[in-house]
């Protein structure tokens, strides 16, 4: 591992079990800091199982097994001090469907960070201005910050959970599908937002539009049955894939 | 010769809905004879006066005093303990066998006849604690009745928060109890409040338990420890002793309308919650 | 909850959580404590069985009570399971949505509806038409067989709708589509399917039939004696209960108690029946 790689999150030998099925096999993959990582493959291929596996949100239900480690910064998240508590503060997620929780746009935006403690009126004000500016949705919505969030559009609520995230300073974004049921304009929305932000963060976007790994990725990982078959940038995986399968996914004989 | 299906079909949708109308009907005719006959003796008056000779004449001030102290008391205790066995059974722990084993229990606690309630309360609370036929003893032996009751809307209002929500609230670091807090309460609460005001409609219905735990005093209670008497028990006394018609029915009009009021509004409640969920 | 801290609530909570199981284990333990000393000083088989209830003079056999809540139990069943399923049925199966939102609640309604009440309607409407009809006392054991079969609608009524709705639609539609009509699709197939949660219904309608006391004492005249027609006069063991505890002292009170204690054996069981029932209607769908 050289330095200049500059590794934020490292699995090994990774393996993940749903009542004894295994669902996720042997994933070694180091993903680096300030990039965006593409992950595709066909439904049911683990890359989202993978991705809620990065902050721990798959053992909401009973039933999981992990093997293997993920490192975050050196350090495994699932056999180490880092509570999970403080785990899913530095590792944020946005999911496949736009969730507003049901309460004002301003409150949705300060929810994390209230929880961390944070009560100054001045500094909750600083984070939402700054947070919803950077999803993007700021302009949109700065006169009506007290409107409930489930009033927004399904583009609107997804920016808005972007900026939920955001607001909490995390390390690494993740976002599972974030943009399967937007419009094009929306999805554009989200896709500038990304590649602005990776300057600051380590985002891992797992889409099922391989089109849109081609768009914002740095590096693109191909999962394929709970496999990892085949990671490297992305032009490369686009133009030269190593792999049969890859290539067969990405021209669309099958997914 | 056969009859056509689209026949028998006739006979048998005719059959079926005259029962329901029957039951519909049954309903109508309670509220409407009670009605009919109470109304006119209600006013002012009778609500806010002392009863006299027994209740034979004058109104009925202390039994509509004990007619609200009893469910508040028993809501006071059965609330926290229902809608805290709710939140253990949704948020705090899968299903296994110590959730079966509660939910066994709720519903054996559901089926317990008010008079076991009665026989429990008075050999508990009036004999055992000491504390006789008091306020107490009969909002504590009504609080355990309720509370199967609380349990069970509470529960199920609980449920229908969607999952996605508490998901949300975990993946940005809320623990559990922030995120029944913060997300999960504030968004089951009229589902949770219709349980508590059922719970109300119980115990305002109650005559058994009452009679054994909290006595029959006509007197205006001046603590918790005395004896009071709720309209149900009232109008139960009234009506066997044929003390007086009038009064009976005066009584038993404010107990329906009581009991409308508190079991509509829980509807109500529950209808809107319903409906915001969708 | 800074006080508590995560983990405290976690532990209050499952605390808290035993309520309902502590309540009815608290109920049985002071019950038992109360009724069955006696019960075995005094002999099951002749407290079960003896027809004799004299207090006065020691002699405490509850048959007459037993058999007196088992016919008004039977005969509540005839008039409520009946009326209760039909109804169930046509709501379910034949009424606009919209329209079963209205009457399903009112009819639940019916349970709200204070049991001293039910009673008094028994005593001023429903005896002196007995009376009239077929002559004896009136208040007797068809009376509290009508009055305790319309009280346990609600019951059966509400949890049959529950399970015939829980009837996948697919399966309907699978009838339907062969041509059969609503009505025999219904009778041949829904009713099948929710028979677990009809059967439940109808137990725990069972349960409350025995359990009510106050509609009861009201309406069947309390008379202790095996009725031998449904005409006669008669006093359940709910009624037993109530009308002597004001009173009761020393063994007579324990015979009261003891009286609880069967009462609340059955009614358990009867709850362990129908919540089989439910669980295996649930596995079903």
């Amino acid at each position: 591992m050289t330095q200049e790689k500059n590794i934020k999150i490292d699995t090994r030998h990774l393996n993940l079990y749903f009542h004894e099925e295994k669902i996720l096999k042997d994933i070694n993959l180091e993903i680096t800091s300030n990039q965006i990582l593409g992950i595709i493959g066909p439904a049911g291929s683990g890359k989202t199982t993978f991705l809620r596996s990065l902050n721990r949100m798959n053992e909401l239900e009973p039933g999981w097994r992990v093997e293997g480690q993920i490192l975050l910064d050196e350090i495994d998240i699932y056999n180490s001090e880092l509570d999970v508590i403080s785990l899913r503060k530095r590792v944020g997620i946005v999911f496949a469907l736009p969730v507003a929780l049901p309460m004002s746009i301003y409150e949705n935006v300060v929810y994390g960070v209230r929880l961390s403690g944070i009560k100054d009126k001045a500094r909750l004000d600083e984070i939402v201005e700054k947070s919803l500016s950077a999803a993007f949705l700021w302009d949109e919505v700065k006169d009506r910050l007290n409107l409930s969030g489930l009033r927004l559009s399904g583009g609107q609520q997804q920016r808005l959970c972007l900026a939920r995230v955001l607001a909490m300073e995390p390390d690494v974004i993740l976002l599972d599908e974030p943009c399967s049921g937007l419009d094009p304009i929306s999805t554009t929305w989200i896709e500038d937002a990304l590649t602005e932000l990776k300057k600051n963060y380590t985002i891992i976007l797992v889409t099922n539009n391989t089109m849109q790994a081609a768009r914002v990725a740095d590096k693109t990982a191909f999962f394929l049955m709970g496999e990892l078959v085949e990671v490297g940038l992305t032009r490369q995986i686009f133009t030269t894939p190593v792999k049969k399968e890859t290539n067969d996914y990405i021209t669309g004989r099958f997914g | 010769m056969r009859i056509s299906p689209k026949y028998t079909q006739i006979v048998a949708i005719t059959i079926l809905g005259a029962a329901t109308v029957f039951t519909v009907a049954i309903l109508i005719f309670i509220i409407i004879f009670v009605l009919e006959k109470g109304l006119p003796i209600l006013s002012f008056n009778f609500l806010f006066t002392n009863p006299t000779d027994m209740g034979r004449s004058g109104g009925i001030l202390p039994i509509l005093i004990g007619t609200v102290l009893l469910p508040v008391l028993a809501i006071i205790v059965a609330a926290p303990l229902g809608i805290g066995t709710s939140v253990y059974l949704v948020e705090f722990t899968h299903e296994s066998r110590i959730t079966r084993l509660i939910r066994f229990g709720t519903d054996c606690l559901a089926g317990v006849p008010s008079i076991i309630f009665g026989l429990f309360g008075f050999i508990f609370f009036v004999t055992i604690l000491g504390m006789g036929w008091s306020i107490m003893s009969g909002g504590l032996s009504l609080a355990f009745m309720i509370l199967p009751t609380i349990i069970r809307t509470s529960e199920e209002a609980i449920r229908s928060v969607p999952k996605a929500y508490r998901e949300v609230s975990f993946s940005l670091g809320a623990s559990r109890w922030q995120t029944v807090r913060k997300v999960v309460l504030p968004n089951a609460l009229p589902g949770v409040v219709t349980g508590v005001v059922l719970g109300v409609g119980r115990s305002i219905e109650e005559t058994a338990v009452v009679i054994f735990t909290a006595g029959s005093s006509l007197l205006i209670p001046t603590s918790l420890f005395d004896s009071t008497r709720t309209m149900a028990v009232h109008f139960y006394i009234l009506a066997r002793e044929g003390l007086s018609m009038d009064n009976a029915y005066g009584t038993a009009a404010s107990l329906i309308i009581a009991v409308l009021i508190v079991n509509l509004s829980a509807y109500w409640m529950m209808h809107r919650f319903i409906a915001r969920r969708n | 909850m800074k006080i508590f801290g995560e983990k405290g609530v976690e532990r209050l909570l499952s605390v808290v959580a035993f309520s309902a199981i502590s309540a009815l284990a608290l109920i049985a333990l002071f019950i038992f404590i109360e009724g069955l000393p006696f019960l075995f000083r005094y002999g099951v088989k002749d407290f079960l069985f003896s027809s004799d209830w004299r207090p006065e003079s020691g002699k405490f056999g509850i048959y007459p009570m037993i058999s007196a809540s088992f016919w008004v139990m039977l005969g509540a069943m005839l008039v409520g399971a009946p009326l209760g399923i039909a109804g169930a049925i046509f709501l379910a199966e034949f009424t606009p949505k919209t329209v079963m939102h209205i009457v399903k609640p009112a009819i639940e309604l019916l349970a709200a509806v204070p049991s001293v009440i039910y009673g008094f309607i028994g005593v001023v409407v429903l005896a002196p038409i007995i009376r009239e009809i077929f002559g004896g006392p009136g208040l007797s054991v068809l009376a509290g067989a009508i009055i305790l079969g319309i009280m346990i609608l609600p019951t059966v009524i509400s949890i049959s709708i529950d399970s015939i709705l829980a009837v996948p639609v697919s399966f309907r539609e699978g009838s339907l589509a062969l041509g059969a009509t609503v009505w025999q699709t219904v009778h041949m197939l829904t009713i099948k399917a929710a028979k677990s949660g009809i059967v439940a219904s109808i137990i725990l309608g069972m349960g409350r039939a025995i359990g009510e006391t106050m509609a009861v004492i009201m309406v069947t005249g309390n008379s202790v004696m095996i009725p031998n027609s449904p005409l006669d006069s008669a006093r359940t063991l709910t009624a037993n209960i109530a009308l002597e505890m004001s009173y009761a002292t020393g063994m007579h009170r324990e015979a009261l108690f003891a009286t609880g204690v069967v009462l609340f054996i059955v009614i358990i069981i009867l709850n362990s029946i129908a919540s089989v029932a439910i669980r295996k209607k649930v596995i079903v769908k």
